[in-house]
């Protein structure tokens, strides 16, 4: 479980989360919704520690990630996988190469281990015969199926998805959905997405939270989405489905 | 303001320095990097050095030629004057400079595309250490492959130097050799190597601060490449303004 508690960010003056509150469970897929500019990037990354919020608490399972040392946090980073907006995988790497790349960082595995490991975390992913590809060489969609088998290499407790469907055709988009929601359940895992597309927030989410001007404005389950009194949610939402 | 800026900036370039000599979380992995950057910094290099190097020594025995004749000094001294002339500060210098174009350019685009295409950030989340990761290789390939290809430089540019005495005659290859091999100072090499390792740590630390701290898309990693460009040269004629100054002024 991941509790933001009162996380407070600014840049040069200008507060861009102001006080945000959100609780995210273990085995559910939960979802950070909001307009563009809102905040929920910064959000993001501040939670995986890109960017250290000027105030509040970031517990991950009863540690404060803002309070470890640096070797407490590097230990805790190994159990964070992530997928990023546009992949993020390393050019100069083949396809196995980046998805064996934390196991051979952080593990004493073997050579058939790790290949025994990517070629499981492949399949998983629905991935056949692209290991000697590199980046340049395949798909928006592969590239984001290959993100989700690196980040689910080292078996990681929490996994934070940044607009997992931008730049995705309908049934690709669907696709990676469905792998999401596929594995969060089957390794039972802290999911946390970033996204504005409506669409996947009904399929998928568990749990919603909404960011509006910095602010969690509003969190529960999709089920009340439409009827959260909101009206700034209400907006967002008849705006998206519009 | 300048100042300001500049203290800022430099105290942003230690920062960075610290972070990136770090034990490597892995060494058999910084190995392999830094084998693979040190074989594409001297491979890469090795023709335009010598290119540059050979024109060097030519053009210096053109231009020290062209003042010695008329005169009264024996044309022996050409050799020994193209000969220091190139160790001293022709090889290092003009070399440090392209290697500035060159490998400095490359390096802060490679970063700087990294950076901009969130792969630094998904290094930071595995919980590796990014500077040390990208950055470390490459500096330590850079003191390594540096100093070696300015080394080459100073060899090839004396050949230089007699192949133009060759085709200009304006001493003979035998009269410049005899000059090459007169009263030669060990102490000299020492210096030039001591201003190829500064160049070599310049370079590569600026250009991979410059790549590491770009920010936005393919137009401000072109700014980046530029300014590492820019900050390593000035940096290494500074540098070699005050090494000359410590080590061959008594």
């Amino acid at each position: 479980m991941i509790e933001l508690k009162n996380i407070c960010k600014s840049f040069n003056g200008r507060l861009v989360l102001d006080n945000v509150n959100a609780a995210f469970k273990k085995g559910k897929c939960s979802f950070v919704i909001g307009a563009s500019g809102g905040g929920k990037s910064v959000l993001m990354k501040c939670m995986v520690g890109l960017l250290e919020p000027d105030s509040g608490i970031i517990d991950f399972d009863g540690r404060d990630f803002l309070r470890l040392d640096y070797y407490q946090k590097k230990e805790l980073r190994q159990e964070i996988g992530m997928l990023f907006q546009g992949g993020a995988l390393f050019d100069s790497l083949s396809v196995e190469d980046n998805v064996a790349f934390p196991l051979r960082m952080f593990t004493n595995m073997n050579k058939s281990e790790v290949l025994d490991r990517v070629n499981f975390c492949l399949n998983r992913v629905k991935l056949e015969n692209v290991n000697h590809l590199f980046p340049s060489n395949i798909s928006g969609g592969m590239k984001k199926r290959v993100g989700i088998a690196r980040a689910i290499a080292m078996n990681p407790k929490y996994l934070f998805c940044d607009e997992p469907n931008s730049g995705l055709d309908p049934l690709t988009s669907r696709v990676i959905d469905e792998l999401i929601v596929e594995i969060t359940e089957e390794y039972d895992i802290t999911t946390i997405v970033n996204s504005h597309d409506i669409k996947s927030v009904f399929d998928m989410g568990d749990h919603i939270v909404f960011i509006y001007k910095g602010q969690s404005l509003w969190e529960g389950h999709k089920s009340d989405l439409r009827h959260s009194g909101n009206e700034s949610l209400a907006k967002f939402i008849a705006a998206s489905e519009f | 303001m300048i100042a300001t800026k500049f203290f800022e900036q430099f105290g942003r370039y230690l920062l960075f320095l610290r972070s990136s000599f770090r034990k490597p979380d892995k060494w058999r992995m910084f190995w392999k990097a830094f084998f693979t950057e040190v074989y594409k910094m001297g491979n890469d290099s090795f023709a335009i050095v010598s290119i540059i190097s050979t024109f060097i020594g030519a053009v210096a025995v053109i231009q020290f030629g062209s003042q010695l004749q008329g005169s009264l000094v024996p044309m022996t001294i050409l050799g020994r004057i193209v000969r220091d002339a190139n160790i001293l500060e022709f090889s290092p210098t003009i070399t440090a400079l392209v290697m500035a174009g060159k490998i400095g350019s490359n390096i802060a685009s490679e970063i700087g595309t990294m950076k901009v295409s969130e792969q630094i950030d998904a290094l930071e989340i595995m919980g590796v250490n990014a500077a040390s990761y990208v950055a470390l290789p490459k500096i330590m390939a850079a003191l390594f492959a540096i100093p070696a290809l300015i080394t080459y430089s100073m060899l090839l540019s004396n050949v230089g130097g007699a192949i133009s005495c060759f085709f200009s005659g304006i001493v003979s290859v035998d009269v410049y050799v005899q000059g090459l091999r007169m009263d030669f100072d060990g102490f000299f090499i020492t210096h030039a190597l001591t201003k190829a390792v500064v160049s070599a740590f310049l370079i590569a630390t600026i250009s991979s601060y410059n790549g590491y701290r770009t920010e936005g898309g393919a137009l401000e990693v072109g700014s980046a490449s530029t300014m590492a460009v820019v900050q390593s040269c000035i940096a290494i004629i500074f540098f070699d303004y005050i090494l000359t100054q410590l080590m061959l002024y008594k």
